[in-house]
């Protein structure tokens, strides 16, 4: 059983970068783990640490400006790998939705199987938040996933965005898809005989 | 009216739930050592078993050194994970094909080589390069563990039905162009997000004359364009390839499979999402210049400008530029280079070696490059040595390694340093792939025989 998500009211985390693929998120050589704890300090490693382990001052997750539990990043966010441990990563370090104006197909999915919420905005809207929390990084994004919608607190800029039913349910009733497919293994079987 | 991808996909799907969501029945998994685990350690919590680990085979690929295979594993987090994988592999009668093992080998490689890929079938695996088997004719795609977990459960997985694109490549090919240079070209032109939500068939004449491991080739790259898959038809170069594989069917059961693998091909009214079409004739030797696998040019133009860029398109060229150490307009040709790679789901097999090695017989390897040639399975690796590519390989001053991922994403010992330059036949020049700081320029076999004998990028036509 995961944490339920309903809404979610927070200031943000910019990271106007386009193509952020897993392998910045989580550099290969942090996989080697056999469980799926300990991934968020290496969150964005390489971006926000020298090599030496100091954290590089000019990256956004260094900034005390900039906190909260919401990702907002260019468009084509979590190409590459499949590496679940990305969305691991982004969960560990606190995050519980990413923004952006597109998402990578496999990173969508795995976000969702562990209750981080990808929203895909329109593009406008995506410079909006950008812009907003250049201006003061205490703005705010509500998302309301019961109604599907996201608003940049204290504008005019809110918009519906898109999930499947069966993951909306999941995501907010903590469901799991291995208990739903284990539970129809008689229609696999059967499925199978064909 | 239907396309390939909707016949197969179709054919299995269990059910389809609220909202568009297909159970979808998996014929084989793949696993491997990194992405693995957790799902394992998932169904021990649950207390479930594995639902029919006939269906899954497993290989030990990401972390494994490429020297000195027959000692144990030094570096003690690899060694644990590839234990883990062994055990779990045991404990739930999977069949694995070990660390020296005459199957073992990159996954993606050895699929379709031991005939356990065949037409028709789909196929998920842990790793987004899974894309490489729809070159059979398959529905393949690259899942998390999450995922990973589901299948081993129940052999089924949930997923949203993907769009479908059609990309056609019509005419012939050039002089010294190759499957990666058509790749490269296709991804330079559409962009990393270019198929996402869509599942591609590659079509056209180009890609019916191409052999099935060039078409691999093809169909490993379709992740980089964000597409969930590539496949391509299955036709006589398929079932020449598969017949007498250890795993494709036998006797009776061969024919019977030919006959049925035969029907699978795109209806001629069949509408896809999207379809573009490029010319053959216009695809010239590739390298990428930036820090993802769009960003890349014929070996003999340019680096683009920013001019016209919209501010955040801008903001991440520049980036990419900056960690590259180059600068907008500058020629590709003639830039120095350290490493050459050659290997990977990619580009490991044997093919891509026969290239390679034919290119640099009787030149000699430049002073101060460092080359590592990764057959990308133990079999690639013995017909290596058995039609004499290692001796040829030798003489001109390169060596052959042991089989493994290695030097494409850099989790054993195989790391480019900071800041050297590395021409790599793999898939990715993502920041810090191939080691911390690292910068990879990707490009065929040829461009990397080309770069690795002058020491700097070049033109491979120019030595043909």
């Amino acid at each position: 059983m995961r944490n339920k998500f309903t809404t979610l009211h927070s200031t943000v985390v910019p990271l106007p970068i386009e193509n952020i693929d897993t392998d910045q998120i989580i550099p290969a050589r942090f996989l080697k783990a056999t469980t799926r704890e300990g991934f968020g300090e290496n969150l964005f490693r390489d971006w926000r640490y020298d090599k030496d382990g100091t954290p590089k001052e000019d990256f956004v997750m260094n900034s005390p400006l900039y906190r909260g539990q919401i990702l907002v990043a260019g468009k084509n966010f979590g190409c590459g790998s499949s590496r679940e441990h990305a969305a691991w990563a982004i969960d560990g370090a606190g995050f519980r939705a990413v923004v952006s104006s597109h998402f990578a197909d496999i990173f969508r999915n795995n976000a969702l199987n562990n209750g981080l919420l990808p929203v895909v905005v329109s593009e406008q809207m995506l410079s909006a938040i950008f812009r907003a929390v250049e201006a003061d990084p205490k703005a705010e994004l509500l998302i309301d996933l019961p109604a599907q919608t996201i608003e940049l607190v204290g504008s005019d800029f809110k918009e519906s965005f898109e999930i499947a039913p069966y993951k909306k349910e999941c995501l907010m009733n903590g469901y799991d898809d291995v208990d739903f497919l284990v539970s129809i293994r008689s229609e696999i079987e059967a499925f199978e005989q064909k | 009216m239907n396309t390939l991808f909707d016949k197969i996909w179709d054919a299995h799907t269990v059910r389809v739930i609220d909202g568009g969501s297909c159970v979808l029945y998996i014929d084989r998994q793949y696993i491997h050592e990194v992405t693995s685990p957790q799902a394992f350690a998932g169904l021990r919590q649950r207390g479930i078993e594995v639902f029919r680990p006939q269906q899954v085979t497993a290989s030990p690929d990401h972390n494994i050194p490429t020297k000195n295979q027959h000692l144990p594993i030094a570096e003690p987090q690899s060694a644990e994970q590839v234990a883990t994988l062994v055990s779990n592999c045991q404990q739930n009668n999977i069949t694995i094909f070990p660390i020296g093992e005459r199957r073992n080998g990159i996954i993606h490689v050895i699929g379709p080589q031991t005939g356990l890929t065949q037409p028709g079938m789909t196929i998920v695996c842990g790793d987004s390069h899974t894309s490489t088997h729809g070159a059979l004719g398959c529905v393949a795609f690259g899942i998390g563990t999450s995922e990973v977990e589901m299948a081993l459960a129940s052999q089924c997985i949930l997923q949203s039905k993907p769009k479908s694109m059609r990309i056609n490549i019509e005419g012939e090919l050039g002089k010294g162009v190759c499957s990666k240079d058509i790749i490269l070209y296709i991804i330079s032109k559409l962009g990393t997000g270019g198929g996402t939500g869509h599942f591609v068939e590659f079509a056209g004449s180009a890609i019916r004359t191409l052999s099935m491991e060039a078409r691999m080739t093809i169909c490993n790259m379709s992740i980089e364009m964000g597409a969930r898959g590539g496949m391509i038809a299955p036709d006589q170069t398929t079932f020449d390839y598969l017949k007498g594989r250890e795993f494709a069917p036998q006797g009776d059961e061969w024919d019977k499979a030919v006959e049925r693998w035969s029907k699978l091909r795109s209806d001629d009214d069949a509408v896809f999402d999207k379809e573009v079409t490029f010319d053959a004739a216009d695809i010239k030797p590739m390298i990428t210049y930036g820090t993802n696998p769009g960003m890349g040019i014929a070996v003999d133009e340019h680096i683009p400008t920013s001019e016209g860029m919209d501010s955040a398109s801008k903001t991440t060229f520049s980036k990419a530029l900056d960690y590259m150490g180059f600068a907008e307009g500058e020629k590709m040709a003639g830039k120095p280079i350290d490493y050459v790679f050659v290997g990977s789901c990619t580009n490991g097999r044997i093919e891509d070696l026969r290239a390679f090695t034919y290119f640099v017989k009787g030149k000699q390897k430049a002073e101060g490059v460092t080359a590592w040639i990764v057959p990308g399975s133990k079999e690639v690796e013995r017909m290596a040595i058995e039609e004499g590519l290692r001796d040829i390989l030798h003489e001109a001053g390169f060596e052959l390694r042991e089989p493994g991922c290695s030097a494409c994403l850099a989790m054993n010992e195989d790391k480019i340093p900071a800041g050297k330059y590395c021409v790599a036949t793999s898939n990715r020049n993502f920041e810090g792939r191939q080691g911390p700081a690292s910068r990879t320029l990707l490009a065929g076999p040829l461009v990397a025989a080309a770069a690795a004998i002058t020491g700097v990028v070049t033109d491979p036509r120019e030595l043909m």
